[in-house]
């Protein structure tokens, strides 16, 4: 079943091409196919060479794909970009004094909004967290939120990732390959750059130090060169200028955390650790983990080190939790929410879990702490027998799953086998928080390459687009 | 070894680095143009000291950046484009071809065989993107082919000479003209800091993740400076640069037991960048240390000249 989506491109009654696509479509209609195909056979070259490639978990060892990337950019005017950055400062805003509050006093749930067994018996709460008052009161330093749109002024939220959200690196690489491949396209529109994402994160990092320390030493913690998102680490590491480290690079004594050297122990202030909260310390989780520092909590605790993101961050944006953000919104900042949530049904309550049994077929089913597009049912688009495989493993563990309608996501023009054709999109901007807000225009685009499909996610075969932000008019404010 | 041999050698590094840093330098303005539509082109022109030539062809064809790009890139009349560098290049070393590695011949003579075979083709399928990409990666495999295959004679050190020589005047001329057309009063403090400007300043000797390692903190003008002319391990600093022009000249005195004007030239202007500090430059005014250390080298060039008799 296709749904009729909102095209970015072309909506409206005559399809006619809308403002902030104009050049987009006057490119494509003057180019030739032959130099369209001649630019396109260059990008997975690019992305080769470059070495920007993504395991997915689940493919053979050391294999590497590159993540489809389609040269047809995704554009956004500025008044719906100023919209959005208001919806993201205050939604990172909101999310941050939650996580804060649920690891301290929790008002929220004396209050009666949300029910306190909905933080305390999650399973991504970090008992060791408890009581630390973070620099700034930050607990999302990097935020992913992603976004959806549906009409001409609609988007919701579809999910917060507040862990260690990835993907960055594509935003920064998508444009570096958009301006080799198709310098001609900038020059007719004003294009907000992006490339100063890496000194904002480290400046982000810095101000999140517990010493005062003027320069004080941040480095970034990766599980390893296995991981899928290794490139990534590299990448941000380099483009900041700062150490890439495993764990065994780490050591701690008398409370400190210190990277070993040539030059003898260097002290470590800020740990931008790309690793999971469960592997971070065999001395306080999981005992059987390689990838992390003993006593590394203790430092934290300690006040010795900072750990970004936060550990424990799970609370907050769990499928479930998620439906609470707006109540949220009123409770910590007396506002009304900007941008909007999707309708949730909540497995867990006997009225919500009879109602989405019987409608499967029409709705998207997703895990509660699921992520990557996986154990999740998109009812339009599955066969009777998959839906019927799917209520079994609802009605085992209702309490794990939440419900939505399905979305017509907006589509965006795409180079597909066939030629030009629209195919549905998302939104991750990246919000770093640290003594301010700093969002670089726009995010990362994801595109589901086959046709009608709803899921996005690279590991899903989705593909990825330069996102554009189209520089204010002259007079407008910046 | 014959007087002609050392000119050439000396010429073809010399040409080789134009090439190469001109590359460098147009990559960097294209991507900053795309980013923000300013005045690039006459910037890059000035760099290159053609603003006059420049402003003639902006009323003739209009002048936008890709009218300079295709001036300094493919016009063969332009003696200092890419096209004619690799040309004078390759004239030099095939006059020396029993001078120099196979290794080295072939890396150069294929890049100047394949530049001409893309100049032959029809000018608006061009990818003049690819095109100066190729320059430069290949400029690498040629000195990476003199590094590791040449004989270290005195061949080595000319063309070594020539290459560091040219190198450490185009670093100075980078940072000469866009720091002032950044900051026209010289004042590395007023003003804001304009992330993108300063990078692209970086971008045009490749360093701007250099910086990173180095400083670890935001852009800022006086360290850009610094980084670009005093760092020492910065391979494309004018301190770095000019300490390998010393070295070079050092080896050739000891292989001709005799020392002249250009040795003590060298010496001086590797020992002012040595021993400068980056806050009493600006005291000076980084315009006329610059314009110091700049009027040096061309003085030095003219020595080299006179002392080996290349001339």
């Amino acid at each position: 079943m296709a749904v009729k989506a909102f095209d970015e491109m072309s909506s409206g009654a005559a399809d006619a091409v809308r403002a902030p696509y104009r050049a987009v479509a006057d490119w494509l209609a003057r180019t030739s196919p032959e130099k369209v195909a001649a630019t396109r056979a260059e990008v997975d070259q690019f992305y080769r060479r470059h070495g920007i490639t993504f395991g997915a978990y689940g493919s053979v060892e050391g294999s590497e794909t590159t993540i489809p990337f389609d040269i047809i950019p995704r554009v956004i005017a500025w008044d719906e970009w100023e919209h959005l950055h208001k919806g993201l400062v205050q939604r990172v805003r909101t999310l941050n004094a939650f996580l804060d509050d649920a690891y301290r006093k929790r008002d929220i749930c004396r209050a009666g909004i949300i029910p306190e067994q909905q933080v305390l018996m999650n399973a991504e709460f970090v008992a060791m967290a408890q009581g630390l008052e973070l620099p700034g009161g930050v607990h999302a330093h990097i935020a992913g939120i992603d976004l959806v749109r549906v009409g001409e002024k609609e988007f919701y939220v579809l999910e917060d990732n507040v862990r260690t959200p990835s993907g960055v690196s594509y935003v920064l690489e998508n444009r570096e390959v958009m301006m080799r491949l198709a310098p001609e396209l900038f020059g007719a529109v004003g294009v907000l750059p992006v490339a100063d994402y890496s000194e904002e994160l480290l400046a982000t990092l810095r101000s999140v130090s517990f010493s005062d320390d003027a320069e004080p030493n941040v480095v970034l913690l990766t599980p390893g060169h296995y991981n899928s998102a290794y490139f990534e680490h590299a990448f941000l590491a380099d483009e900041m200028g700062i150490e890439l480290v495993e764990g065994s690079d780490l050591f701690v004594d008398e409370g400190r955390v210190y990277m070993r050297t040539p030059r003898g122990p260097q002290r470590v202030d800020v740990i931008y650790r790309r690793v999971d909260d469960a592997f971070l310390d065999p001395l306080a989780m999981r005992p059987d983990s390689f990838l992390g520092v003993a006593g590394l909590l203790g430092a934290l605790r300690a006040g010795r080190v900072n750990i970004v993101n936060a550990l424990g961050n799970g609370v907050a944006d769990d499928k479930s939790t998620y439906t609470y953000v707006p109540e949220m919104v009123r409770f910590y900042l007396g506002e009304e929410p900007i941008l909007a949530n999707v309708p949730t049904w909540r497995c867990d309550r006997a009225d919500d879990y009879k109602y989405v049994i019987e409608r499967l077929p029409e709705l998207v089913v997703k895990e509660i702490h699921g992520s990557g597009g996986k154990g999740m049912l998109v009812g339009p688009t599955s066969s009777k027998a998959e839906i019927e495989e799917f209520a079994a493993i609802l009605k085992a563990r209702p309490d794990n799953y939440i419900a939505q309608p399905t979305l017509a996501l907006s589509t965006c023009p795409t180079f597909v086998s066939q030629g030009v054709a629209p195919r549905h999109v998302d939104l991750r901007p990246f919000v770093l928080s640290g003594r301010k807000i700093t969002i670089i225009p726009g995010g990362l685009t994801r595109v589901a390459l086959k046709e009608g499909s709803l899921v996005v996610n690279s590991s899903q075969g989705g593909g990825t687009k330069d996102t554009w932000v189209l520089a204010p008019r002259p007079g407008a404010s910046p | 070894m014959l007087s002609s041999t050392a000119k050439n050698l000396y010429w073809m590094g010399r040409y080789l680095q134009r090439a190469k840093s001109t590359a460098r330098l147009i990559e960097a303005t294209q991507r900053m143009a795309l980013q923000s539509r300013g005045e690039e082109a006459v910037g890059v022109a000035a760099i290159f000291g053609m603003e006059d030539e420049f402003r003639q062809s902006q009323q003739q064809s209009g002048g936008r950046l890709a009218n300079m790009i295709d001036f300094l890139v493919l016009d063969q009349s332009n003696p200092s484009s890419i096209a004619s560098s690799i040309g004078a290049a390759r004239r030099n070393a095939r006059e020396e071809r029993n001078n120099i590695t196979v290794d080295v011949w072939e890396s150069l003579n294929g890049l100047w065989l394949e530049l001409n075979a893309r100049l032959r083709r029809d000018r608006a399928l061009l990818d003049r993107g690819a095109l100066i990409e190729m320059v430069r990666t290949q400029a690498v495999m040629i000195f990476g082919a003199a590094q590791v295959t040449l004989l270290r004679d005195e061949a080595y050190n000319f063309l070594q000479l020539g290459a560091f020589l040219e190198r450490a005047d185009n670093t100075a001329r980078i940072l000469d003209v866009k720091f002032h057309v950044l900051r026209p009063d010289g004042n590395p403090h007023a003003g804001g800091l304009d992330y993108f400007a300063w990078s692209e300043v970086l971008a045009c000797i490749g360093a701007v993740r250099t910086y990173r390692r180095i400083y670890r903190s935001a852009l800022h003008p006086m360290k850009v400076a610094e980084l670009m002319m005093l760092r020492r391990d910065v391979p494309r600093s004018v301190h770095h640069c000019l300490w390998m022009v010393d070295c070079s000249m050092g080896e050739l005195a000891d292989v001709y037991g005799t020392r002249g004007e250009a040795d003590r030239l060298a010496g001086e202007l590797h020992a002012r960048l040595r021993y400068a500090r980056i806050d009493k430059v600006f005291d000076q005014g980084l315009k006329s240390f610059l314009g110091g250390v700049r009027s040096d080298i061309a003085t030095l060039s003219d020595e080299i000249g006179r002392q080996f008799l290349l001339d």
